[in-house]
């Protein structure tokens, strides 16, 4: 009795497993593609010497063409092929092109690099082409009688081209130039100082004003669900709308934030708010200089993504069992008592896993920055500066040794985050 | 000496602060509506304010009509002479009934913040408590008024920029005013310029495009992943669930060189394809997540009984799972359409052809000199409508997808 009905689960366990596997394959497969071996074919590229303009491996450009008359029996004209290779710096190899003529075409004359087939197609040994290299080949051919068409006759058969390419993307060609470039570059770390200070400063304040906006949102008042609702617009607006916004506003010219200021007489003349890389504040005789760009890009992070933090912190809050309130109301606790010492160890836990995940994604931000300021006047960080080395210096295997960066700053992070990561995160 | 815990030191604060607020809050409201360059009196508000709130603390008579009604006429009063007969527009800018009507908006709503916090505290040293109760009261009422404000402005001058002429915008930034009598066609003509100038309809179509495409294929894939994540046995259960988050700690500008690089050779780089490939391989992994949790709560009886009457596992799937789980199904529809509709960096990257143009893509491309200001904020507009739109008629579905699914940005 035991011993079929065990092997009958063990079929149906089987049938099972293989269902699952079935039904996981497809997003399998998918993020395999699209993540999993971008990732590593990033690791890949890091160590690529290879530009934007190499990402095409060279092929040969061939031209055909007729020089002189050809129409009528007899008439002679020369067959041109100019051919080049489409590389400026990688050389292409084994070089051959086989062309077929048209009927009744007699050939004349030929060059030394080409030669007649049986079938009488013509075959061109060209052998090792240096990058930018070029040349024609030029062949006599004169019609005979049984030569019907005209110039246009040659057009039907295009000539076929095979060469051995050097693809800088498939070769084993490593180098560690690109790392070497990213390290040395005077700016890395500016960048890397930059990147630290956006991300703790926009994860922080994010998180303090969500919390904030939870506290005011807690109690029920008159019109609290449309003003939670409000709350929410930054987040769930296109970045690019609510970054253009900030642009708008803040414009030096015709934003009406520096119109207002010098209106009410609080600036003397127009701030370029997203251009200006630092501003110096007079404070009791002392002059402090404060980075403007990077603050504004660090309080648009703070304004786009405090709404989450509130969702996440309000939702906690409200799990909170209010007898716990009552109870320490008839203690005697004042508010402040009672958030400090009930709310903030309910909340303690939902507030790590924010900043830890926060800052992962601030750290990862390019969109905003990248839409705000470009990058300019002292807000490049790490990932911005992929996309300038890559990009906008047209350097890929620079950008993707940023990407690397990036990604060992990341494990390092999770490291972190899994070692300390509160056991109540869900 | 705990002087700030005493009742009167607390409404002199308070009224100096609410006053002076509501002073720069109407102030700034009548400069943006009228257009007129008025100027700002913070400090003699400041002062009247502070001597509004021992009024507020020691007049107080029973009705609550009565009350308020001779209180705002006193911080009319107060304004009035504390500013010199002009709080708003010393220089005679505006006609004298805009003057009067914001002096009354002011008083009221100067008043009306102030007794809201005083409450009923009385002009007396206050225990601990009552004080804390009344500081988080006046920074309860502050905090809300400033949260709106940093929220709505900028939504504010992204739909006013938008109706503006290009000669007004220069003339005088800060004239948000509306003018209906110029017409539809004037008022909206940014708008109709994107539309045929600019082929915004195309580009609206190609995010809608994008975007459902991107919603159909993740529920897709994610759907039977999530049910056998949740609901079946098999070795590796555990470890999936765990790593599927990890996916999302990768950032998309890691992942943009080699696709770029791989999509190029493929041709699928400049084309709608590429991004209903890309988009779902970021969403897929929190979809699973959420959609697991979702399963998870399901009773496996029903299943079970499912199994029992003859029912496939894929007919289980689809006629007892996902109807019992369209409010998940919704949610997680809802913040999958809200990702790839917003998406940027991808369809920036990616796309060359202006015919093939996502809303993000194309208002970048707007971004320039030659472009006029107010059609960049009349794309913004047209690129954020759809989505708040969705956010405000589903609001509570996608609240749970946000809070469920994502930490990510």
């Amino acid at each position: 009795m035991d011993q079929p009905d065990r092997r009958r689960e063990g079929a149906l366990a089987r049938r099972e497993k293989r269902l699952a596997y079935i039904l996981l394959m497809p997003t399998f497969l998918l993020v395999l593609a699209v993540v999993l071996l971008p990732l590593l074919a990033n690791f890949w590229i890091s160590v690529k010497p290879v530009t934007l303009a190499e990402l095409r491996p060279p092929s040969l450009i061939l031209k055909e063409q007729v020089r002189g008359d050809f129409a009528g029996a007899g008439d002679e004209a020369r067959l041109e092929y100019r051919y080049r290779n489409s590389s400026i710096k990688y050389p292409l190899e084994d070089v051959v092109f086989t062309d077929s003529l048209p009927a009744g075409v007699e050939v004349t004359s030929l060059d030394p690099a080409c030669g007649l087939d049986a079938g009488g197609g013509l075959r061109c040994e060209l052998g090792t082409l240096d990058g930018k290299a070029r040349g024609k080949i030029r062949i006599g051919i004169r019609a005979g009688d049984g030569f019907t068409g005209d110039k246009s006759s040659f057009k039907a058969g295009t000539p076929e081209a095979t060469f051995t390419a050097y693809n800088v993307m498939t070769s084993f060609d490593f180098t560690l130039a690109n790392f070497e470039r990213v390290f040395s570059a005077a700016e890395f770390w500016d960048v890397l100082k930059v990147s630290v200070y956006y991300t703790v400063f926009g994860t922080a304040g994010a998180l303090l004003l969500g919390l904030f906006a939870a506290q005011i949102l807690q109690k029920a008042f008159f019109g609290r669900p449309v003003i939670r609702g409000l709350m929410l617009f930054p987040y769930v607006a296109p970045v690019i709308a609510v970054a253009f916004s900030w642009v708008v506003l803040f414009d030096p010219f015709s934003g009406a934030v520096n119109a207002m200021l010098q209106q009410m007489d609080v600036a003397e003349g127009p701030i370029n708010f997203f251009g200006q890389r630092s501003v110096t504040i007079d404070v009791f005789g002392f002059g402090l200089t404060l980075p403007m760009a990077l603050t504004m890009v660090i309080l648009f992070e703070v304004w786009r993504y405090f709404p989450l933090s509130f969702l996440f912190i309000l939702a906690r809050m409200q799990s909170i069992p209010s007898d716990i309130y009552e109870a320490a109301e008839i203690d005697g606790a004042t508010p402040i008592q009672q958030f400090w010492f009930l709310s903030l160890p309910y909340i303690a836990g939902i507030l790590a896993v924010l900043f830890l995940l926060r800052f992962i994604w601030t750290f990862n931000k390019f969109d905003d920055i990248f839409l705000l300021t470009g990058g300019n006047a002292g807000t490049r960080t790490l990932t911005v500066n992929v996309y300038e080395q890559a990009f906008a210096i047209s350097n890929l295997g620079a950008g993707a040794a940023v990407a690397v960066v990036i990604f060992a700053l990341l494990l390092v992070f999770s490291v972190i985050f899994i070692r300390f990561s509160p056991k109540d995160a869900s | 000496m705990k002087f700030w815990m005493h009742g009167m030191f607390g409404a002199v604060l308070a009224g100096g602060i609410w006053v002076a607020i509501w002073q720069i809050i109407v102030t700034m409201a009548l400069i943006v509506t009228t257009g007129a360059g008025l100027t700002l009196q913070a400090g003699p508000a400041l002062l009247a304010g502070m001597v509004a709130g021992p009024v507020v603390i020691l007049y107080r008579p029973p009705g609550q009509l009565l009350r308020h009604g001779i209180g705002i006429a006193v911080m009319a009063a107060l304004l009035w002479g504390f500013t010199l007969g002009a709080p708003f527009d010393p220089n005679g800018l505006l006609p004298v009934w805009q003057s009067v009507v914001a002096m009354i908006i002011a008083a009221a709503a100067g008043w009306l913040s102030l007794s809201a916090s005083i409450g009923a505290m009385p002009p007396t040293m206050q225990a601990r408590y009552a004080a804390e109760t009344f500081y988080l009261r006046l920074l309860w009422g502050l905090g809300l008024m400033m949260f709106v404000l940093i929220v709505a402005i900028p939504f504010y001058v992204m739909v006013m920029t938008s109706l503006k002429s290009q000669q007004s915008l220069l003339a005088n930034p800060l004239d948000f005013s509306i003018d209906p009598a110029v017409g539809g066609t004037v008022l909206f003509r940014s708008y109709i310029e994107l539309f045929t100038e600019y082929d915004f309809g195309t580009l609206l179509l190609n995010s809608a495009i994008v975007s459902v495409a991107t919603v159909l294929i993740t529920l897709l894939f994610s759907v039977p992943g999530a049910y056998a994540v949740a609901k079946l046995r098999f070795p590796g259960r555990k470890w999936l669930s765990g790593s599927v988050l990890l996916i999302y700690l990768i950032p998309a500008i890691i992942l943009v060189i080699p696709l770029y690089a791989v999509f190029s050779q493929l041709g699928l780089r400049n084309s709608l394809l590429g991004l209903c490939i890309v988009y779902p391989a970021t969403t897929i992994p929190v979809a699973l997540y959420m959609l697991r949790g979702y399963f998870a709560g399901l009773p496996s009886e029903l299943d079970d009984a499912g199994l029992m009457d003859g029912l496939s596992r894929l007919q289980i799937i689809t006629r007892i799972a996902m109807p019992l789980s369209m409010p998940a199904i919704a949610s997680v529809a809802l913040y999958v359409f809200m990702i790839a509709w917003n998406e940027f960096l991808f369809a920036f990257m990616f796309l060359d052809d202006v015919k093939l143009f996502t809303l993000s893509r194309g208002i970048v491309s707007l971004n320039s000199s030659e472009v006029p200001r107010q059609h960049l904020m009349a794309g913004a507009v047209i690129a954020t409508t759809p989505v708040l739109i969705l956010f405000l008629w589903f609001e509570r579905f996608l609240v749970t997808g946000l809070t469920a699914g994502s930490v990510k940005g």
